[in-house]
């Protein structure tokens, strides 16, 4: 017993599966972050179960030297309700990308946010599907040319972190996979929220969509590019932290940094996370990065598991002779 | 038990040794609460019975119209019965289009109750006829009983503070008193129910209360009737505690139950779905037992969540019809994959598609064993009645927990909304499977996918130290569970998962004819075709014919055995409510026996007399 109570460290949570994710994939960087906060969470290894659908990400829980279950396409957010509810003394996380939980997930996706089911949700966002080898996903920019839009996509992407404000997520973070620092305290962050808590991660595929984020993300420009939303702090941005954003009307205007907003991320209505989130459609304003919105909520897992204490409490476990002998009966011979 | 009252005693009472009666109205008009009533006094007076309600798939179609009937047929009996009967000996028709559509399934001689209240011109409009039948000498065939129902309620409550329309709502009561005091059976069986149902509406308490002995009363001072009948208690009922059962609510208790046999909790992920979604209400009652039940955002979902459960520890299952099966599918071949406990239940109808959601049909048998991508193996069970799904269930949980398997276990609408009496198990009787869960690293070192004697691999729940280890759906290596991807790897493993679900059998039973051990003609049955083919059966034995019959529970795989019996018969009849896919398995299975598939697929159960003109016309043949 004295080693499972022994601190972990990050190189116990690897598993003795080689990694193979392409060289240079932006997996790599998030499978460390993640080994590296969860191994100072306090949290022994055997309790921590990871949970994925199909996909390049997907193979994370393999790499995980703790529980894991690699599911089938797009249906990770139900197991982990099944999972946690089941089972609630378990932290449990899940991996999916943009095709698997955005794509033939998008239900189950909605529904593990709106349920406020206690799982920490890791969302690879690279825009592209990967695994089958590069045809535009829900995020594409439209216009993307891929072989299955070969005079490139119709489609409007998707806004993920806009999808779980809408959903009424509790919890709702994004981050980028080169960002080391801000990845691990944002997934930080994540693991202390109690209820379902997103992080959309940027994620650069190598094969098919090589720098997709690097005008917004690579680290001579990610200054100027981003503004990362911390609560409590004010919305300031820039190399020299010398612009900020504040509420003009209803949308955010680029202000002098002395006049900045100070962000809040549990403000009662989502609106204002909602318009941070969707400042990236237009011409000169930052991309959020941070905490859009972090409020406390009912949980699902315990919602359902105090209903049948309470009945236990009302009504007394029930035997299976209680089961059986019930209803009107009647007696023969 | 007689009930017999003095008032009564001037009119001749007859008995009978069983009795049909079907309810039919607008599906507004409680037939299906009427129904219930009647059946459970029968129950609590000693009857057999076997009940059938036949409703629309629309919740309230128009009302007064052909789609709007919503029927009840209960038989009861003096003797042992295994049908809710072929056709009834009374037709309650609570309007024209009842009237018209449940006619002809009644007997020649027949009684027909008719409320007259509901005849007028736009009634039988609404219904589609063309004349009244009660003019017109379409009834001339059977006994008509014209009572205006609509007028004798509004009179037995007059003084009621309810509305004119709350008045009418209680016409059910009144026919059912009436047919309490043609049946001679007692009230208060339904007068506590009413109690019990509106105890905080007393005003409806009493309504419906007044309304059923005003209807008792009016047999006795109407003169409605020639005489009265009466079915003795059924004296062949071996001794027990019973009480009476529909099949969904069997099924339900069979599941928690099994749950406690195996020493693990019960995780239910379901999707509304006719006429499934009675097993998934009543889990979500079953609370103190330690029941979890998720209402999941589809069908799929509700799947992964109980395959979830299994994972953690919990026996997860799903319950669904077959258009939740078709979207289960692949969730169901990552459950062989993983090697986990679970339990599918389907309870069939009518399709392809949509199809006929409240109607019966067998026709999911193929695609529960053989349903899946690839080499996907699942044992598959099938209950026979309504009490059957109580051990089907139990025998489901232990299939699933010793063999680390997902199950699947077919019902259908029949026995789903059908119900019957049930002599209650002793609970030291029922068997006990404790699932055997891995707590510590073995000896030699922990193999997620080693085996045991049955071929299952250990369960170990997530929380356990030193134990962790990753599942999926990709191949996994014999013995270690990695990813592999190596050719002979896989095929032992497809061997594996196959040779392991076929081991089944070694705990499982060879059925064994009912009748003689060889002869002309052995009838197999499957699922809820049994009460049928049992009826039919014991007729034509009675006619002195070597004929037996035999019913299969383990579907899938077939239990050891059967071809020593197949061959003592000359010829195999297998009637089905598909077009022949148990013939079509069995033809497979057993080369050189002469089966001959008997398929039915109208929505409908076997009438016992068809199957009785079928097995003779086979035994003319022969000669």
């Amino acid at each position: 017993m004295t080693l499972d109570n022994a601190p972990l460290t990050k190189k116990d949570l690897k598993s003795d599966q080689d990694v193979r994710w392409c060289p240079g994939c932006g997996d790599y960087a998030i499978l460390n972050s993640v080994q590296g906060i969860m191994a100072g969470l306090g949290i022994p290894r055997h309790q921590m179960l990871f949970v994925s659908g199909i996909g390049c990400s997907s193979r994370f829980p393999y790499y995980m030297n703790t529980y894991g279950l690699h599911s089938i396409h797009g249906r990770a957010p139900a197991f982990a309700t099944g999972i946690k509810t089941a089972n609630p003394e378990l932290s449990v996380w899940m991996v999916t990308g943009d095709g698997d939980g955005l794509s033939i997930g998008g239900n189950h996706f909605a529904h593990i946010l709106r349920r406020n089911v206690d799982v920490k949700i890791l969302l690879f966002n690279n825009e592209v599907y990967g695994l089958t080898k590069g045809q535009f996903s829900p995020t594409s920019p439209q216009g993307m040319k891929t072989k299955t839009s070969p005079m490139g996509s119709v489609e409007r992407p998707m806004n993920p972190v806009s999808f779980a404000l809408g959903c009424g997520a509790s919890f709702v973070a994004r981050t980028i996979d080169t960002h080391q620092k801000h990845m691990e305290q944002t997934l930080l962050a994540a693991a202390h929220h109690k209820g379902a808590a997103l992080v959309e991660i940027y994620q650069n595929c190598v094969i098919f969509n090589d720098g997709f984020i690097e005008g917004v993300a690579e680290k001579s420009v990610r200054d100027e590019k981003t503004i990362d939303l911390r609560p409590g702090e004010p919305l300031v941005f820039g190399k020299a932290r010398d612009k900020g954003l504040k509420m003009a009307g209803w949308e955010p205007a680029i202000v002098e940094a002395a006049q900045a907003d100070t962000w809040k991320a549990d403000h009662a209505s989502p609106g204002p996370a909602f318009a941070m989130a969707q400042l990236q459609n237009q011409a000169g304003m930052p991309r959020p990065i941070g905490i859009f919105r972090s409020v406390a909520a009912p949980l699902f897992d315990q919602g359902m598991n105090e209903q049948v204490q309470k009945s236990i409490a009302k009504k007394g476990r029930g035997s299976l002779k209680d089961l059986v002998y019930s209803g009107e009966m009647w007696t023969v011979g | 038990m007689s009930t017999t009252r003095a008032s009564n005693a001037e009119l001749p009472l007859q008995q009978y040794e069983n009795i049909v009666i079907r309810f039919a109205g607008d599906s507004g008009d409680g037939m299906q609460i009427t129904g219930n009533q009647f059946t459970h006094t029968a129950a609590v007076i000693g009857n057999d019975l076997a009940t059938f309600p036949d409703f629309p798939a629309e919740i309230r179609a128009p009302a007064g119209t052909v789609p709007g009937v919503s029927g009840f047929q209960v038989r009861f009996s003096s003797s042992d019965i295994h049908t809710p009967g072929d056709q009834p000996d009374v037709l309650v028709a609570m309007n024209p289009a009842a009237l018209a559509i449940n006619v002809k399934d009644l007997k020649t001689g027949g009684i027909v109750i008719v409320n007259t209240g509901q005849f007028g011109e736009r009634d039988l409009a609404k219904a589609g006829l063309a004349s009244n039948p009660l003019t017109d000498g379409s009834l001339k065939a059977f006994r008509v009983i014209e009572i205006d129902i609509n007028q004798r309620v509004k009179e037995a409550l007059t003084g009621s503070p309810l509305t004119p329309k709350e008045v009418q709502r209680c016409k059910n009561f009144y026919t059912l008193g009436l047919m309490y005091w043609l049946y001679n059976r007692p009230l208060e069986n339904t007068i506590k129910w009413l109690g019990e149902k509106f105890a905080s509406k007393p005003d409806l308490r009493d309504a419906n209360t007044k309304a059923l002995q005003a209807g008792f009363n009016a047999g006795d001072i109407q003169e409605l009737f020639q005489g009265r009948f009466e079915v003795a208690p059924c004296a062949s009922m071996p001794k027990g505690t019973y009480r009476n059962i529909m099949g969904n609510e069997a099924l339900a208790m069979g599941l928690v139950a099994g749950a406690e046999l195996a020493g693990v909790p019960l995780f239910c992920g379901s999707y509304p779905i006719t006429p499934a979604s009675g097993i998934l209400e009543q889990l979500a009652s079953y609370k103190n037992y330690g029941v979890l039940t998720f209402q999941a955002e589809d069908e799929i979902a509700a799947i992964c969540a109980a395959i979830g459960a299994s994972y953690t520890g919990h026996l997860g299952m799903t319950s669904t019809s077959g258009p939740g099966m078709a979207l289960k599918s692949e969730a169901m071949g990552l459950a062989v994959s993983l090697e986990l406990p679970l339990v599918i239940v389907d309870v069939q109808r009518g399709g392809p598609s949509t199809g006929l959601p409240t109607k019966t049909e067998q026709a999911d048998l193929l695609q529960a064993i053989f349903g899946r991508n690839s080499e996907a193996p699942i044992p598959v069970l099938a209950c026979s009645m309504p009490s059957d799904a109580f051990d089907c269930a139990i025998e489901a949980v232990r299939i699933a927990v010793q063999y680390m398997t997902p199950v699947i276990l077919l019902s259908d609408g029949y026995i789903a909304n059908g119900s019957e009496p049930w002599r209650l198990p002793k609970i030291e009787d029922l068997p006990r499977f404790p699932a055997k869960f891995l707590t510590k690293v073995p000896e030699g070192g922990f193999m997620p996918y080693a085996r045991d004697d049955k071929r299952a691999r250990p369960w170990v729940k997530p929380g356990t130290p030193e134990l962790e280890h990753r599942i999926g759906g990709i191949e996994k290596s014999h013995l270690t569970g990695n990813i592999n991807y190596d050719p002979l790897n896989h095929e032992f493993m497809v061997r594996m998962r196959n040779d392991k679900v076929m081991g089944v059998r070694d705990t499982i039973p060879t059925p064994k004819p009912k009748g003689p051990d060889s002869g002309d003609l052995l009838v197999l049955g499957w699922g809820s075709t049994a009460g049928s083919i049992a009826s039919a059966v014991e007729v034509v034995q009675a006619r002195g014919r070597k004929v037996a019959a035999m019913h299969l529970r383990h579907v899938w795989p077939l239990p050891k055995g059967l071809d020593a019996i197949f061959a003592r018969y000359r010829a195999i009849l297998v009637p089905e409510m598909n077009l022949g896919q148990m013939a079509r398995i069995l033809r497979s299975e057993y080369g050189g026996v002469n089966f001959v598939s008997y398929p039915k697929v109208q929505g409908q159960p076997f009438f016992t007399a068809e199957l009785v003109t079928k097995i003779e016309e086979l035994l003319e043949t022969k000669r």
